[in-house]
């Protein structure tokens, strides 16, 4: 009897892998528990057990195949004992175990990598592009701007030798060295105003936190000193800084690890809040945000980390903070999202066309200052607006976004504005309520046939 | 005379009444005579100007809160005299003595406090929130301890740029019990940063002294877990405290990382304007004022080492003169246009 082994999800997020070594060849005689393989995920590299005895009977892939899918069969061994076991990386990492199908958290991290985003959807450039990951737009943002301006540091937990958490900093270390490539203490309060204090000392600081939840622990000093001394020193004293780092759910984290803090830091005057979608957007957006002369908070997402676009193959792309973007034009409803829920709009706004609606969908990237007027301009011609926001409803991005087209747009609208957000709860962690509390893009679909007046027809 | 309020943020030093302070090798020098002199002029000048925003407070023409120095004055002008003018000062709330230790000029602090244009913050910012940037003085922050990590990001910029700048971090005993100053500590010592941590323990953090809230109450010791030097000093002998102040100053300008200075010291006012002073007797207040007083005491060396008392009254009257002239500006600068509501919120980007 052969046993398959295949290849795991060894992070909540990791839809494929690099294969980078075999421990055992065909043949060997292996024991549950034995390594049998090192894998790379996007975040670390681990090692792979086997949890049958058996004989190695084939290697399906070779070593350093990259982007291997989670659930290819990379291996077979005979098995002697039991047809019922399978390596722990099948138990973990089947797709009928995989949380990608029972919950919606991973199908859409596949759906924006699988759809071509073509450069001309994302923004205006017709010189050469390359195709990259979200990660590496990121990385390559940092690197281009620190060649050109040695005040530039990046501190933060783990960004130097682990090479950061999610491998956003790759590099950056052998390249730059330690003085400039910081690995700090798990201190984010500390760090963060350390941080503060060397932007105020005429420095750059560019701050990762390891996810966004822990700058919970930071926010006195981002609100009441990054954002707020300008304005308390009439003007003297300007805090050129970025915090940056995933924001939003991950995949089965739960509820203190998975939240969307656009609109806690987009309340605060004093800070510009970008959250980007696409890696050109990434790039451009962080290229900008580190030259700003003000604390930008720049929020990633995990899920999109991994997920490729291409990239205006230039050191001098930039986006400019505030401006949003129509990422697919539409007459019949304006459908606005951030991050990762561009993807998730797109792909209503794709079911939608099916059913005769073609909706307009823009990706805000900015959330503070808001491009306001963009929405506005949309809104006049599709009289209808659904805001999309992974966060809670409450005091939300949609919640300001209503009010303003509101007092703007009051006359053009033809329905009321709906959103569709996180729902209100803490994140659960059982994949069936984590689903139910992620907004989906059926809820989107929902939300367009009700402005649009089709629910008679669903 | 008329004064043009808008004109007094001008950069001549002769406020200030301080000549630039370069590097200079200060360890093991006696201050001269008028380094004697000039400490005493410089903690008249805070004592007199804090008696004026105390009337002026009462008056109702400073409002919010109001932290007073007096009785502190020989910690900053002891260690102002002890750095160099690279080095980079922040502090708390109680913010106005450093400012003008730091040569910022009396009448933009007292515009600020009046809430008027002439304030160094176009009045936007008030007691507690002022900084200049050309005097390399970093604020004035209204949350307790967090001038604490900024301070240290001071000291880490002096040493990414190899300045051979200090950072003056001062904070007070209540802000001694605050998380980040551990944080700060422990990252501080780990990259040797080029920070002076000075403790001003005046004894009572708001209402609660100092034993009542701090298990270990020697303050200078709080550094040891993370190997950081300490040092526990008589603050109201300015001597003492400028003496520890060069010591610790070249400790951290050499590359040995930060240096904490616990200055015992008391404010002879409450913690703000509005203390109701339930904690504390008259009595042990009076007998501090009496027996410890800082000014007296540098004022009866003086005149021991044969300055004239004529001396010390042309210093009185031109403190005197100094802090009538910033209270007139101060009142008489209009508050700040309207349209400054809406600027200073980000630094403008042309596109």
């Amino acid at each position: 009897m052969s046993n398959e082994i295949k290849m795991p999800a060894l992070s909540p997020t990791m839809t494929e892998g690099i294969l980078s070594k075999w421990l055992v060849k065909i043949g060997d005689e292996i024991r549950s528990g034995d390594v049998i393989a090192e894998i790379e995920t996007d975040k670390a590299t681990m090692e792979v057990e086997a949890v049958d005895d058996g004989v190695v009977t084939q290697l399906l892939v070779e070593e350093g195949t990259q982007a291997v899918p989670v659930g290819t069969v990379i291996a077979t061994i005979s098995g002697d004992s039991g047809d019922d076991l399978e390596t722990i990386s099948q138990n973990k990492a089947t797709p009928q175990d995989e949380p990608s199908i029972t919950s919606p958290v991973i199908e859409p991290v596949a759906a924006p990598a699988k759809r071509d985003v073509s450069i001309a959807q994302v923004m205006e450039w017709d010189g050469p592009v390359k195709n990259m990951t979200v990660r590496e737009a990121l990385r390559d943002a940092m690197a281009e701007e620190m060649r050109v301006d040695d005040k530039i540091f990046i501190m933060g937990e783990e960004v130097a030798e682990y090479q950061g958490a999610y491998k956003v900093t790759q590099g950056l270390l052998d390249e730059f060295g330690e003085k400039r490539v910081i690995d700090t203490p798990i201190t984010e309060h500390g760090f963060t105003g350390l941080a503060v204090g060397a932007a105020f000392g005429d420095l750059r600081p560019v701050v990762e936190f390891m996810t966004f939840n822990f700058s919970m622990q930071a926010i006195d000093q981002i609100i009441n000193s990054a954002a707020k001394t300008l304005y308390m020193s009439g003007g003297q004293m300007g805090c050129p800084i970025v915090f940056r780092g995933p924001n939003g759910a991950a995949s089965r984290v739960a509820a203190q690890h998975s939240q969307c803090f656009a609109s806690w830091y987009a309340h605060c005057p004093g800070l510009k809040v970008v959250s980007p979608w696409s890696a050109a957007d990434a790039k451009g957006l962080l290229k900008s945000a580190i030259r700003d002369p003000n604390p930008v908070i720049f929020l990633e997402n995990e899920v999109m980390y991994g997920q490729s676009f291409d990239v205006p193959d230039t050191d001098e792309w930039l986006v400019p903070i505030g401006r949003g973007n129509i990422v697919r034009e539409g007459s019949d409803v304006t459908i606005t999202a951030f991050s990762i829920m561009v993807g998730k709009a797109l792909e209503a706004a794709e079911k939608l066309s099916e059913k005769g609606i073609e909706a307009e969908v823009i990706d805000l990237r900015s959330l503070r200052p808001l491009d306001i007027e963009l929405i506005v301009n949309s809104v006049k011609k599709t009289n209808r607006l659904i805001s999309c926001e992974e966060g809670f409803p409450f005091a939300g991005i949609g919640a300001e976004l209503g009010m303003q087209v509101n007092e703007k747009a009051f006359d053009y609208l033809d329905a009321p504005i709906m959103r569709v957000t996180g729902k209100d709860v803490p994140m659960p962690y059982a994949a069936n309520l984590e689903a139910l509390t992620l907004p989906q893009s059926d809820e989107i679909v929902q939300a367009a046939l009700q402005v649009c007046y089709k629910e008679e027809e669903i | 005379m008329p004064r043009k309020p808008n004109q007094t943020r001008v950069k001549n030093p002769s406020k200030s009444g301080r000549p630039p302070k370069s590097a200079r090798n200060l360890v093991n020098q006696k201050p001269d005579r008028n380094t004697l002199l000039s400490m005493h002029r410089d903690m008249l000048l805070i004592r007199r100007f804090e008696e004026k925003a105390g009337q002026l407070y009462g008056m109702g023409k400073i409002g919010g809160f109001c932290h007073l120095y007096i009785g502190q004055e020989a910690v900053v002008v002891g260690l102002q005299s002890a750095n160099e003018d690279k080095d980079s000062v922040v502090t708390s709330y109680r913010d106005h003595g450093h400012m003008l230790a730091c040569g910022m000029e009396p009448s933009g602090v007292m515009s600020e406090l009046t809430g008027r244009a002439a304030g160094y913050s176009k009045g936007k910012g008030g007691s507690m929130h002022m900084f200049s940037r050309e005097k390399n003085f970093y604020g004035g922050h209204g949350i307790v301890a967090a001038q604490v990590p900024i301070g240290a990001g001071l000291g880490f910029a002096h040493k990414y740029k190899d300045d051979g700048g200090v950072a003056m971090t001062y904070l007070g005993d209540g802000a001694a019990n605050q998380g980040q100053v551990y944080e700060t500590f422990n990252m501080a010592s780990l990259w040797k940063l080029p920070v002076i941590f000075v403790i001003e323990n005046n004894q009572y953090a708001m209402g609660t002294s100092t034993p009542r809230s701090t298990a270990g109450t020697a303050l200078y010791e709080r550094g040891s877990a993370y190997g950081i030097v300490g040092k526990q000093v008589d603050g109201m002998d300015v001597l003492a405290v400028r003496e520890a102040g060069i010591e610790a100053i070249e400790y951290a300008r050499s590359g040995k990382g930060p240096y904490i200075l616990e200055m015992k010291t008391y404010r002879y006012r409450g913690h703000s304007m509005s203390d109701p002073a339930k904690y504390r007797t008259r009595e042990e207040v009076d007998a501090m004022r009496k027996q410890h007083d800082p000014i007296d005491h540098l004022r009866d060396l003086l005149l021991r080492e044969g300055i004239e008392e004529a001396e010390l009254k042309l210093q009185d009257t031109e403190v005197k003169k100094i802090i009538s002239e910033a209270t007139d500006i101060a009142l008489e600068s209009p508050e700040p246009s309207p349209d400054e509501l809406y600027t200073d919120i980000l630094v403008e980007v042309a596109e």
